[in-house]
């Protein structure tokens, strides 16, 4: 019964899969990180996302890879706005009025959808949906690889970015000190956009990775923002090294508890591990602010 | 007091309601708003009074309606006495939460997020153990009579909701005068302040989170005698947490009356929208979002708190602009 080839295939899956939570959560954590507030309007941004995807091979005929240099640049314009006009207007300088209209958009984006594209669930076809690559003696979907490598190379020019631009410095030093940043001349109501915008992009990368291999609804998001939230805080709220192993750690639960447990009671293992970081180890792995 | 005067008018006026009138349209109407007014009171204890914004009070409902329904359909118990038993447990359940979350100091958008994953959690146990139903969910057997809270006309149940809020406005009432609820502000305002004169903030938001599982618990309970059906899905899936918090929001929050207000214009915008766009799906919940955002964006004391707003506003506009910044 205890079948090591199967397990080793169950923890390959469970990495490529969480490579793609990890793309997902780093958007998160850098909007927590600099902007210290909870996006609930993660998962619905997803959804749009995978939307856009998929009207772009269904009605353009634009292949989900090479929808990227579309999708990345119109997250980023979405996010941008939806920080400037919307949640910065809101927010009144307090944090949980953010919290109050992150849920109030990703309520209005999905029942949108719901409104829009009805509940059906829907999927696209590509010559490549049902390839399959044999690693040792398990066999992995070829989207996922694919999926696996662009999230580690977006991690890295992400990382880059912070690390080496202008723009970068410009984050992390309104995440340490906001009015300290302001009083250097640093535009911190641009740079809240900035990152708003950045997180949202990192969702058009997701989705572009994820939807040959995945399907899309109106409610899509919602199973992944607590898996997301979940990465975030076991990363530690702001580190994108943690979201990236915390996206891998994560994966691999999922999947050896689906394994074990089935499908849905193998969820719980991830809530498990959520509640018990909160209340133990509320700073996560990597606890450092970016 | 002024309060208890007002409740007691509050009461007669809705009470009478079913004298007046036998139109279930209209008894319906009044059941659902009322209904609305409990979650939405029930949040308020926790969210309002306290300050601990909850995003998964549907675990309370949920945990009323679980224990609602399956005392009757496997033990055949009263519902009367199992709508005690399902308040009860349902505190029971926010001792349990707030113990945990507040033990290790979860604020803000943590307690938000540990909410939420406990109601999630308890959604995928419902779905998953055989005597929730799983996902087929659970009947309750229809026996029309007063003694098995299943009512005949609509009135019936109009006065058992009106009953639950009346008990929610006076734990409301009752916060607003008491010492305890006076605590329980205190640390909702500054819980170091509160803490440096003798509060204990722990125990403190213990039991507002304890009264309001205990509410929001009935008004699971309350849905099961009406609907007569649940399913996880039902019972801690985020619509009911959401609706409950949107309601007390609106309205105003950390008042006695601010909820009642709030889930009552949303509930009468709902129905006109449902009017006026037919049966599409989502689009009341599309209402609820906008709502939602445009009220915290423009008045962010709710409804009830225009005319609050507008007052300290023209008193105190220069200081609330650097604030803001």
């Amino acid at each position: 019964m205890f079948d090591l080839s199967i397990l080793f295939a169950s923890v390959l899956n469970g990495i490529t899969t969480g490579a793609v939570y990890a793309l997902i959560a780093l958007g998160l954590t850098l909007i927590y990180g600099v902007l210290h507030i909870i996006n609930f309007a993660h998962g619905a941004s997803l959804m749009v996302a995978l939307y856009g995807v998929y009207f772009l091979k269904e009605q353009l005929g634009i292949d989900p890879y090479l929808a990227l240099p579309i999708m990345v640049p119109a997250m980023f314009a979405l996010g941008y706005l939806l920080q400037r006009g919307v949640i910065n207007r809101a927010s009144h300088g307090k944090d949980e009025n953010i919290l109050l209209v992150t849920l109030g958009l990703s309520i209005i984006l999905e029942n949108l959808a719901l409104l829009f594209f009805k509940s059906d669930t829907r999927n696209i076809e590509t010559a490549y949906t049902l390839t399959t690559v044999n690693i040792g003696p398990a066999m992995i979907a070829l989207p996922k690889l694919v999926a696996f490598a662009g999230a580690l190379v977006v991690s890295a020019v992400l990382l880059a970015v912070m690390r080496y631009t202008d723009l970068g410095r410009a984050i992390r030093a309104v995440a340490k000190e906001k009015h300290g940043a302001r009083l250097m001349g640093i535009d911190v109501d641009h740079v809240y956009a900035m990152c708003f915008g950045i997180g949202l992009a990192c969702l058009g990368a997701a989705a572009c990775f994820l939807l040959p291999a995945y399907y899309v609804n109106p409610l899509v998001g919602s199973g992944f923002v607590l898996v997301a939230f979940t990465i975030v805080v076991l990363g530690g709220m702001g580190s994108f090294v943690g979201a990236l192993v915390g996206g891998l750690l994560i994966g691999v639960v999922e999947s050896i508890g689906g394994l074990y447990l089935g499908e849905s009671l193998g969820q719980v293992g991830i809530f498990a591990i959520f509640i018990a970081v909160l209340l133990l180890r509320p700073q996560g792995l990597f606890g450092a602010r970016v | 007091m002024k309060d208890i005067r007002a409740i007691a008018l509050f009461v007669l006026l809705v009470g009478s309601i079913p004298f007046l009138t036998d139109s279930g349209v209209v008894l319906n109407f009044v059941m659902m708003a009322l209904y609305a007014c409990l979650l939405a009171q029930a949040w308020n204890v926790l969210g309002g009074f306290g300050g601990q914004f909850s995003f998964g009070h549907a675990l309370f409902f949920g945990t009323g309606a679980y224990v609602q329904v399956m005392a009757q359909v496997h033990a055949g118990w009263n519902p009367w006495f199992t709508l005690v038993l399902s308040m009860a447990l349902s505190a029971a359940v926010g001792g349990f939460v707030g113990a945990l979350s507040f033990r290790y100091g979860l604020k803000g958008s943590y307690f938000a997020l540990v909410t939420l994953a406990f109601a999630e959690v308890f959604r995928i146990v419902a779905l998953s153990v055989p005597w929730t139903g799983a996902g087929v969910g659970l009947m309750l057997p229809l026996h029309e009579s007063v003694s098995n809270m299943q009512f005949a006309s609509r009135a019936g149940y109009v006065w058992l909701i009106l009953g639950l809020v009346t008990l929610a406005l006076c734990v409301t009432a009752w916060l607003r005068h008491s010492r305890f609820g006076a605590y329980l502000q205190a640390v909702r305002d500054n819980e170091d302040a509160a803490r440096a004169i003798g509060v204990n903030p722990f125990s403190v938001k213990l039991w507002a989170t304890v009264l309001s599982g205990a509410l929001m618990g009935a008004g699971g309970a309350f849905y099961v005698q009406v609907f007569q059906y649940l399913d996880p899905g039902l019972a801690f899936g985020p619509h009911t947490s959401v609706e409950a918090l949107v309601g007390a929001i609106v309205g105003g929050m950390g008042t006695l009356w601010g909820p009642v207000v709030g889930a009552l214009a949303l509930h009468v915008l709902a129905d006109v929208t449902r009017n006026m766009f037919g049966q599409l799906p989502g689009i009341n919940m599309v209402v609820y979002g906008c709502v939602l955002v445009l009220i915290v964006m423009f008045l962010p004391r709710g409804v009830g708190g225009i005319g609050q707003h507008w007052f300290k506003r023209t008193q105190t506009s220069t200081s609330d602009k650097k604030e803001s910044t």
